[in-house]
C-alpha cells in the first residue's frame, strides 16, 4: 500500500478543491467536459471526431480548433475577471469578498496566465492557420504535421491549466510568478509547477509554429507574390514569426531555470545560495516584451486588411507599413527593461531603456495614420469589422500615449504596478489584440463557412465591449493615480475607491453582455444557416487571394496555385475580369492525417503532470512516448494521398453552381 | 523558370528538390533559434559565474587538459560526420556507415568524459546544489550534453535505416539534417570551452 | 558533370574543404588552450584574445562544415543568422550590462567593499 502511495508522488486526496468557489469552477469544467462526451457518444461522433479533426493536418481545421479552444478559454478568463472585479468592488473597510485572499492570488495569476498564453496565443495561430495559405497561394504550411502537433501541444498545455482547477491548485505567484515568491520556499504547492509546465508545453509548440510560419511565407509564396507584394498580414505574421522564434527560447531557458530550482534544488533565483532573483525578471522580460508586440502585430495587420476593404481603397504607405513591422519587430527586443524601471538600475541604464521605449511608439504611431489615410477620401463601408477597427484607433491611441508616459522613468516610479500600469496595458491589449481577432474572425467567418455572421448582433456585440471597455477601465487609470496598487484583494474604505470600483465592475458586466451578444451572434448565425447560406466567395469586396477561393474552401486552397503579378492581386484579377480555372485540372497532393500530433501533444501531457506531482513513472512514460511518438512517424512511408483530376473538376463546378443559385 | 505559354506543372524532381530545400531551411532556422537558447544559458552563467558563495570556482574545480580532451574529440567527430556526408553524397554506403560509426563512438566517448567530470563534481560536494555557480555550469554544458544525446539517438536510428533501406532521397536529406546539427553542437562547444573552461581555468 | 561533382559546385562540401576546416579549428583551439596554460596574457586581454580566437574558430566552421554563403539557400541562412546575432547580441550584452548595474546598485555598501577585497572586483 506504502509504494502505491509513493508511486502517486505528491497526489492524494487533498489534491480536490476545498473552497466554494473552486468547487464550482472544478465542477463546471468536469460537467462541460461529460457534456461533451455524452453528445459525441449519443451522435455516435467518435470517429468522425478523430477522422476529422484530432489527426487533421489541414491548416483551415487547425485554425478553426485554434480559435475554438481560444474562445473557450476567452470565457474561463472572463469568469476570472469578473470575480476580481466582483471581490475588489465589496471587500472594503470590514467586509473581506466574496474571495478569500489565497484564490483571489490564484484568480488573477490564472486570468492573466490564459488570456495571454491560451486566449492571445490561440486566436493569434488560429488566424495564421486559416488565412496565411490562402494569401500567399500556397495549398498548406512548410510542415503540415508540426503544425498540427503545435496545437495539440497548444492544447496540452491549456488542458494542464484547467486540470490544476480540479486536481491540485494553480500558482497564485501573478502570471509571470516572479521568485523568490515562486521559488518552493513560499510556494511549496503544486501551483507553480502547474504553471511552468503548461507554458513549457505551449511555449514549444508556439516556437515550432513560428519556425513553420517563417519557412511558409519565405518559401511558399505563389509565383510572382514577391515579398513587397504580398497582404500586409502575412508580412505581419512575417515580422512575428521572427519574434516568436528568437523570444520563445528565452522563456523555455527561464521555465527550465526555475523549475531547476524547485524540482532539482538549484540556486538559479535562490538569494541566500548564490542566485540572483532579479535575472529572472530580467530574463522574463526579455521574452516578456516581444511576447506582447507578437500578439498585437498581427492585430494589426487584420486591421490593414479590414480598413483597406471596408474603405474600398488599396492601403496607405504599404512601404513604410512594412518597414514599420521590421522597425517594431527589432525594437521590440530593446526596450525590455521598462517593466523593471524600479528594481534597481542606475539612471543611465533606465534613460537608455526609457529612450528606446519612446522610440517604439514611433512605427506604431506610423500605422496608425496610414490606416486613417487609408480611409480618407474612401466609400467607407462601417460593417461590424469596422467598428472594431474605429474601437480599437480610439482606445490604442489613448492607452499607447499612457505607455509612452510610463516610458519616461520618473514617471514609472509613480505609477509602476499600480491601476494605472493596469488600465495601459488591458487597452493595448483588448483594443487591439482582442477587437483585431474578433473582428478578423467576423471578417474571416463567411469565406469558412459559407454565411456571414449575423451583422447586428455583431455590432451590438462590439459597441458593448468598447462602451464596456471605457466604463471597466477609465476608473483604473483614475485610481492608479490615486494610488491603487495592482492585485489588491481588500482596501480601506477611507482610501474612497469604492466608487470608481463599481464603475468598473459595471463595465465588466457591459463586456459581459458583449461577450453573450457574441455567443449569440453564433448560436443564430448557425440556427440560421441555411437560411444565410450564400456561399458568396466574396461577400465583403476584398482584395486578397484567400477571397478568390469558393466559400467553403476546398480542402486543397486552390484548384491551380494562382500567379500574381501586383499587390492585391484579387482586387487586380477582379479588375481584369479574369475568369476563374475552368479547365486543365490537374491532380493534387496532399498530405495524409496522421495522429502523431495528438500522441507527442497527449505524452508531454502525461509527462507534465508526472513532473508536476513527482510521479517519476509518468514523467518517465511521457518521456519516452514523445521519443518514440517522433521515431515512429519518422518511419512512415506513404504520407501524401492524391485527389484526382476529376474529382478536383467535380468541386470546382459544385462550388461555382452554389454561388450562382444563392 | 523558363517561359511557356501554357503553365506546366513542376516536375517531380523540382517538387521533390523544392521540398528538400524547404525543409534543410526551416531545420537551419531551428538551429537558430537553438542557438538563441544557448545564449541565454551564457548569459545565466555569465552573470552567476563568480557567486560560489566562498566555496571553490572554475580554476579550482575545471581541469583544462581534460576540457581541451573534450574539445578535440568533438572537433575531430564534427569531421568525421563531414566525411560521412561526402560519402552519402558519392551514395557510397558502406562508407557513410563507417563514418556515421566513428561519430558516434566518439561522441559517445566526449559524452562519457563529460559525465566523468560531472560525478565526480557531484561526488566531491560540488553539484548543482551547492550553489548559482554550479548550478549555472551544470546547467549550460547538461544541456549541451543533451542536445549530444539527442544527436546520438538520432545518429544511431539513422545508422539502422541506412543499413536497412539504403541511401535513398529522404535518408540522405535527414543526414544532412543530422550533420547540420552536429556541427552546431560543436560550435556550441567551442564557446562553452573558451568561456567556461579557459576563461574559468584563468580565474577570470 | 557527374552528380557528385554538380553537387559540390551548387552546395559546396568536398575532402578539401573539410580537412582545411578541420585543420584551422585545431589549430585555433591549441593556441587559446596555450595562451591560458603557459599564461601569455592576462585580465581583459587574455579575455579578448580568446573570444576572438572562438569568433574565427566560429566562422571558419560556418564555413567549411556548414556551407555558409552555399547552397540553394544561401541568401535566407545569411538573413537568418544575421537577425539571430543581432538579436543575441542585444539580448546579452545588453542583460550583462542590466545585471551589472542591478547588482552595482542594489548591493549594500558594506557587501560591495567585502567583495572588492574578496574578489577583486564587482
Amino acid at each position: 500500500m506504502n509504494s502505491f502511495a509513493s508511486l502517486l508522488g505528491k497526489l492524494d486526496i487533498h489534491a480536490l478543491p476545498h473552497d466554494k468557489i473552486t468547487q464550482g469552477g472544478a465542477a463546471s469544467l468536469v460537467l462541460g467536459m461529460v457534456a461533451v462526451v455524452v453528445l459525441l457518444t449519443y451522435f455516435k461522433r467518435w470517429k468522425w471526431l478523430y477522422r476529422e479533426w484530432l489527426t487533421t493536418v489541414d491548416p483551415k481545421k487547425i485554425g478553426i480548433m485554434y480559435i475554438v479552444v481560444a474562445l473557450l478559454m476567452l470565457l474561463r478568463g472572463g469568469a476570472d475577471a469578473l470575480m476580481m472585479r466582483a471581490q475588489q468592488a465589496t471587500s472594503v473597510g470590514a467586509a473581506h469578498g466574496v474571495l478569500s485572499s489565497d484564490t483571489f492570488q490564484q484568480v488573477f495569476s490564472a486570468h492573466g496566465t490564459i488570456m495571454i498564453f491560451f486566449v492571445g496565443m490561440g486566436l493569434m495561430f488560429g488566424l495564421f492557420n486559416l488565412i496565411v495559405p490562402l494569401q500567399i497561394g500556397s495549398r498548406d504550411v512548410a510542415f503540415p504535421v508540426l503544425n498540427a502537433t503545435s496545437f495539440w501541444l497548444y492544447a496540452a498545455g491549456m488542458a494542464l491549466v484547467n486540470l490544476s482547477l480540479v486536481v491540485g491548485e494553480f500558482s497564485a505567484a501573478g502570471w509571470l510568478a516572479y521568485p523568490p515568491l515562486s521559488e518552493l520556499k513560499y510556494s511549496p504547492g503544486v501551483g507553480v509547477d502547474y504553471w511552468i509546465w503548461s507554458l513549457q508545453i505551449a511555449g514549444i509548440g508556439s516556437l515550432m509554429s513560428g519556425i513553420n510560419f517563417f519557412v511558409t511565407i519565405v518559401k511558399m509564396r505563389c509565383k510572382g507574390m514577391d515579398l513587397m507584394k504580398m497582404p500586409l498580414f502575412c508580412w505581419s505574421v512575417l515580422t512575428t514569426s521572427v519574434m516568436i522564434m528568437f523570444a520563445f527560447p528565452i522563456l523555455t531557458v527561464t521555465l527550465t531555470l526555475l523549475a531547476l530550482d524547485r524540482t532539482l534544488g538549484m540556486h538559479f533565483f535562490t538569494a541566500g545560495a548564490g542566485g540572483n532573483a532579479m535575472m529572472y525578471v530580467n530574463l522574463i522580460w526579455a521574452w516578456g516584451h516581444p511576447e506582447v508586440y507578437i500578439l498585437v502585430l498581427p492585430a494589426f495587420g487584420v486591421y490593414s486588411e479590414i480598413v483597406a476593404t471596408f474603405s474600398r481603397k488599396s492601403l496607405f504607405g504599404y512601404k513604410s507599413m512594412v518597414g514599420a513591422l521590421a522597425a517594431i519587430a527589432i525594437l521590440s527586443f530593446t526596450v525590455w527593461l521598462h517593466h523593471f524601471f524600479t528594481m534597481g538600475a542606475g539612471a543611465d541604464v533606465n534613460a537608455f531603456f526609457g529612450i528606446m521605449t519612446m522610440l517604439i511608439a514611433v512605427p506604431t504611431g506610423v500605422k496608425i495614420f496610414n490606416w486613417l489615410f487609408t480611409m480618407y477620401q474612401g466609400r467607407i463601408h462601417f460593417a461590424s469589422p469596422m467598428i472594431w477597427f474605429m474601437g480599437f484607433v480610439f482606445l490604442f491611441t489613448l492607452g499607447g500615449v499612457a505607455g509612452v508616459m510610463m516610458a519616461v522613468p520618473p514617471i514609472d516610479f509613480q505609477v509602476h504596478n499600480s491601476l494605472f500600469l493596469v488600465a495601459h496595458f488591458h487597452t493595448m491589449i483588448i483594443s487591439g489584440v482582442i477587437f483585431g481577432y474578433l473582428a478578423g474572425i467576423t471578417y474571416w467567418f463567411p469565406k469558412f463557412f459559407g454565411f456571414k455572421l449575423n451583422e447586428r448582433l455583431g455590432k451590438y456585440a462590439a459597441w458593448c465591449w468598447i462602451v464596456g471597455f471605457i466604463l471597466a477601465f477609465g476608473p483604473l487609470y483614475i485610481l492608479g493615480l490615486m494610488g491603487a496598487t495592482r492585485r489588491l484583494d481588500h482596501y480601506s474604505a477611507a482610501m474612497g475607491w469604492q466608487q470608481l470600483f463599481i464603475v468598473a465592475g459595471i463595465g465588466v458586466l457591459i463586456i459581459g453582455l458583449g461577450v453573450f451578444f457574441q455567443l449569440l451572434q453564433f448560436g443564430v448565425s448557425i440556427w440560421q444557416r441555411k437560411a444565410r447560406l450564400d456561399y458568396a466567395p466574396d461577400p465583403w469586396r476584398g482584395r486578397t487571394l484567400e477571397w478568390a477561393t469558393p466559400s467553403p474552401v476546398p480542402v486543397y486552397n486552390f484548384a491551380k496555385l494562382p500567379e500574381v503579378s501586383g499587390r492585391d492581386a484579387f482586387w487586380a484579377m477582379k479588375q481584369t475580369k479574369q475568369a476563374a480555372a475552368d479547365k486543365d485540372f490537374m491532380d493534387i497532393r496532399l498530405p495524409k492525417n496522421t495522429p502523431a500530433g495528438l500522441l507527442v501533444a497527449g505524452f508531454a501531457f502525461a509527462a507534465g503532470f508526472g513532473i508536476i506531482w513527482h510521479i517519476w513513472a509518468l514523467l518517465v512514460i511521457g518521456g519516452l512516448g514523445v521519443l518514440s511518438s517522433i521515431i515512429i512517424r519518422s518511419t512512415a512511408e506513404r504520407t501524401e494521398y492524391t485527389i484526382p483530376a476529376k474529382q478536383v473538376e467535380r468541386i470546382e463546378t459544385e462550388a461555382r453552381a452554389r454561388e450562382s443559385y444563392a | 523558370m523558363e517561359e511557356s505559354a501554357v503553365v506546366r506543372p513542376p516536375s517531380l524532381k523540382e517538387e521533390r528538390q523544392e521540398a528538400d530545400s524547404k525543409t534543410i531551411f526551416g531545420f537551419w532556422v531551428y538551429i537558430m533559434t537553438d542557438c538563441v537558447l544557448f545564449a541565454s544559458l551564457f548569459a545565466t552563467y555569465a552573470v552567476l559565474h563568480n557567486n560560489t558563495v566562498g566555496g571553490p570556482g572554475g580554476k579550482e574545480l575545471f581541469s583544462l587538459h581534460y576540457a581541451l580532451t573534450e574539445t578535440l574529440l568533438l572537433l575531430t567527430s564534427s569531421f568525421t560526420c563531414g566525411l560521412a556526408i561526402l560519402a552519402a553524397r558519392a551514395r557510397d554506403k558502406d562508407k557513410v556507415l563507417f563514418w556515421l560509426g566513428v561519430t558516434f563512438l566518439m561522441g559517445f566517448g566526449f559524452l562519457g568524459l563529460e559525465l566523468h567530470e560531472f560525478h565526480s563534481l557531484a561526488v566531491s560536494g560540488n553539484s548543482w546544489r551547492r550553489n548559482g555557480f554550479l548550478s549555472a555550469f551544470f546547467t549550460l554544458v547538461g544541456t549541451h550534453g543533451l542536445h549530444i544525446t539527442s544527436g546520438l539517438i538520432w545518429m544511431g536510428t539513422m545508422m539502422i535505416r541506412v543499413a536497412g533501406s539504403g541511401l535513398g532521397r529522404i535518408n540522405v536529406r535527414r543526414l544532412t539534417l543530422l550533420s547540420l546539427f552536429w556541427h552546431f553542437l560543436d560550435i556550441v562547444w567551442i564557446f562553452i570551452f573558451t568561456i567556461v573552461y579557459l576563461m574559468g581555468g584563468a580565474g577570470v | 558533370m557527374s552528380e557528385v561533382a554538380a553537387y559540390r559546385a551548387k552546395e559546396g562540401g568536398s575532402m578539401r574543404s573539410y580537412t582545411v576546416g578541420f585543420i584551422i579549428s585545431i589549430g585555433l583551439t591549441i593556441a587559446a588552450y596555450l595562451l591560458v596554460t603557459q599564461k601569455v596574457l592576462s585580465g581583459w586581454g587574455l579575455v579578448y584574445a580568446i573570444i576572438g580566437l572562438a569568433v574565427v574558430q566560429l566562422f571558419a566552421q560556418l564555413f567549411f562544415f556548414l556551407h555558409l554563403g552555399r547552397g540553394p539557400n544561401r541568401k535566407w541562412n545569411f538573413v537568418t543568422l544575421i537577425l539571430m546575432l543581432i538579436i543575441v547580441f542585444i539580448v546579452v550584452a545588453g542583460s550583462l550590462w542590466i545585471m551589472h548595474n542591478l547588482n552595482y546598485h542594489m548591493t549594500p555598501q558594506q557587501m560591495n567593499q567585502y567583495m572588492r577585497q574578496q574578489d577583486g572586483g564587482i
